[in-house]
């Protein structure tokens, strides 16, 4: 996929120029493909791999199948930190940006889980999904009230909000990936709880997880990933939904094995759909983040078409 | 005497509504940036009044205050129908697809149209209407036709309708994200919901929307409530289920997308109004009639609010949404006690 996404783009390079480019980075061509593909490949690559590990923790604590952070308000919670960024501090630079969508991202995801475990608990997918939906509703109503008052900060975020690999550089990329780095830490930590909480809470507190911990440690590993993921690209849904369904359909439920896969199916799924929109697009690409969400709209309701209605 | 009393407390209900509607309606008329009196507008609203108070009357406040009152009995009923007809609070026009629909739709049209404010009144009073219902209906008949599986469970509707939402926002907040930045800033402000900028012109459809479906609407309400009892029992009491299933979604969406191409889309309030409506009048579904006019009292009163205490003009749809988002919550919360709820 590395390769297909260095080679494809709006302005046709035969492959051999490609690899010609990426010998001579002083020539022209070397500088489309260090200067535009190479930060892009590399930064949907480690933006996929952070939402695939996002959604399979978030799949694994809720035992839900429909979890992702786009669709439960974790991203929606970052974009308004964001957003409030730009029109207080009238910065957009990836530090600041980093910690806000952060503590967007932090806020919007406790609030969403207590509630649906305030209702009937987190593993019925229509509570949660409806929860996300009512606190993203929230956040963005606030978020377009910042936005219409304010034209600057309208033209910042109608370009970041619908998630896009083009225009983004490395500049700042090494804080995110601090962000990232230390959320996939926690993640690992949390694998062996995920194992254990998948056969039901009651059970796993028999196993001797402490239940409290496991649960803020796998809350730390999604806010940290989806808050990294989202100040890189902006707010990209349905990466998290869609890499665990693929991942466990291919090496079970070992959650040792499915955060890794998930995370690499991630990248793969965030790679492909960036050369899609690059390609379908003609000269105006379509930004990666449209692409994903509706064919992974059409994922979700898939899943939810396969599943039993009794088991939801 | 109990359904004696139910229903008599129903009409009360629906009468004091409708006065609350229309008194919030002149008061409506009343707040704004210039501010006129009670009595000037009584006059101006007679015929009588300077020349420069008719033309805030009829030509600005008027126009708006009748699109709040429209457009929230629209949303209500539609919500409403939608509510009883999957026996579920939860499957609201706005979670199962069909106000995305009815957006998406209707962006279409003002992005490849042109800007929103540069179009004639011909495209606003035909094409928007037009495009919003084409919308809302592809969308409703999309997930609708997904969620069959020998029968609808509201459930797998709402989950599919979450689905078809994020799709048409995904392709809607595209559409926006490449048009000009006026026509962007135009149809933002339109997308979150609001009456400022409407004109006689993005009246009429709504009215004639209102009128028509209401009644059919109001004639299907016994089916309504014998649907209640669950297909089978319907069945056997002489509905045709499938034919009145089809009656009542339709009518929930024009109705939807006749408000949403007057004043985009005013979230909750097809999830607020028939909840409040089923508690004013102590009824085991939401009535109708009441539906709407609570919808009318929430959709007016929140604009006028927007335009007399509130600093700048917030679009009504935010208030809206920081009202219901949190009632939806709290609704959700209470789900463990409540289990037919939600």
């Amino acid at each position: 996929m590395v390769f297909v996404s260095l080679l494809l783009g709006s302005n046709p390079i035969s492959p051999a120029a490609v690899f010609e480019g990426l010998a001579h980075p002083d020539r022209d061509v070397g500088s489309v493909v260090w200067g535009s593909r190479v930060p892009r490949t590399v930064l949907g690559l480690l933006v996929g791999f952070c939402l695939g590990v996002a959604g399979a923790v978030m799949q694994g604590q809720t035992r839900n199948p429909l979890a992702d952070p786009g669709i439960l308000g974790v991203s929606a919670g970052a974009s308004l930190a964001v957003v409030v960024g730009v029109y207080v501090l009238g910065t957009s630079s990836m530090f600041t940006t980093l910690w806000l969508a952060l503590g967007g991202a932090a806020v919007a995801s406790i609030v969403v889980f207590s509630v649906a475990a305030l209702g009937r608990g987190l593993s019925s997918p229509v509570p949660l999904a409806i929860a996300g939906t009512a606190v993203s509703a929230l956040l963005v109503a606030f978020t377009s009230y910042l936005v219409l008052s304010d034209e600057t900060t309208l033209a910042a975020y109608r370009i970041w909000v619908v998630g896009s690999l083009s225009g983004r550089t490395l500049s700042g990329v090494d804080a995110a990936l601090l962000f990232a780095g230390a959320g996939i830490v926690f993640a690992i930590a949390n694998t062996r709880s995920l194992n254990a909480l998948a056969l039901g809470t009651e059970l796993a507190s028999g196993l001797g997880v402490n239940l409290l911990r496991a649960r803020l440690v796998g809350l730390a590993a999604i806010t940290l990933l989806t808050a990294s993921a989202v100040a890189i690209t902006g707010p990209i849904g349905f990466v998290g939904l869609t890499a665990p369904h693929v991942a466990r359909a291919a090496i079970g439920g070992d959650h040792r094995w499915l955060l890794p896969a998930s995370g690499l199916i991630g990248s793969c799924v965030l790679l492909v759909c960036d050369v899609v929109g690059r390609l379908i697009g003609g000269n105006a690409e379509v930004p990666v983040g449209v692409v994903l969400t509706v064919l992974g709209g059409v994922v979700f309701i898939a899943i939810v078409r396969r599943t039993r209605m009794a088991a939801l | 005497m109990i359904a004696v009393r139910t229903a008599r407390r129903r009409v009360v209900v629906t009468l004091l509504c409708l006065v609350v509607a229309v008194g919030l309606g002149l008061v409506g008329i009343t707040a704004g940036s210039s501010s006129l009196t009670v009595a000037d507008v009584a006059r101006t609203l007679l015929g009588g009044g300077t020349a420069g108070q008719q033309l805030i009357v009829f030509d600005l406040r008027l126009p708006r205050v009748a699109a709040g009152l429209l457009v929230g009995i629209a949303l209500g009923l539609a919500g409403a129908l939608t509510q009883t007809f999957a026996r579920n609070p939860l499957a609201t026009p706005d979670i199962i697809g069909v106000t995305s629909g009815a957006s998406f739709g209707a962006v279409a049209a003002i992005v490849l149209a042109g800007g929103s404010y540069s179009v004639g009144a011909g495209l606003l009073a035909l094409g928007l209407p037009a495009a919003a219902v084409l919308g809302a209906l592809l969308a409703s008949a999309v997930v609708y036709g997904l969620s069959w599986r020998g029968g609808v469970d509201s459930y797998r509707l709402i989950l599919i309708g979450i689905g078809a939402t994020a799709v048409l926002t995904g392709i809607t907040t595209y559409l926006i994200a490449r048009a000009q930045i006026t026509d962007a800033a135009a149809a933002a402000q339109w997308l979150v919901g609001s009456l400022s900028g409407v004109s006689w012109a993005s009246v009429w459809p709504v009215l004639v929307a209102v009128l028509v479906i209401t009644p059919i609407a109001l004639a299907q309400s016994r089916d309504l409530e014998v649907s209640q009892l669950g297909d089978e029992m319907s069945t056997a009491l002489g509905v045709t289920v499938q034919r009145h299933r089809l009656l009542i979604i339709v009518c929930a969406v024009v109705l939807t997308a006749a408000a949403v191409s007057a004043s985009g889309p005013i979230e909750f309030v097809a999830f607020v109004a028939p909840q409040i409506a089923r508690r004013l009048a102590k009824t085991a579904r939401p009535p109708l009639l009441a539906s709407g006019l609570v919808g009318a009292v929430i959709v007016v009163g929140g604009d006028a609010l927007t335009r007399s205490i509130l600093p700048g003009e917030v679009p009504v749809g935010i208030i809206t949404t920081i009202v219901g988002a949190p009632y939806l919550i709290w609704l959700l919360t209470r789900r463990k006690q409540r289990e037919n709820l939600a």
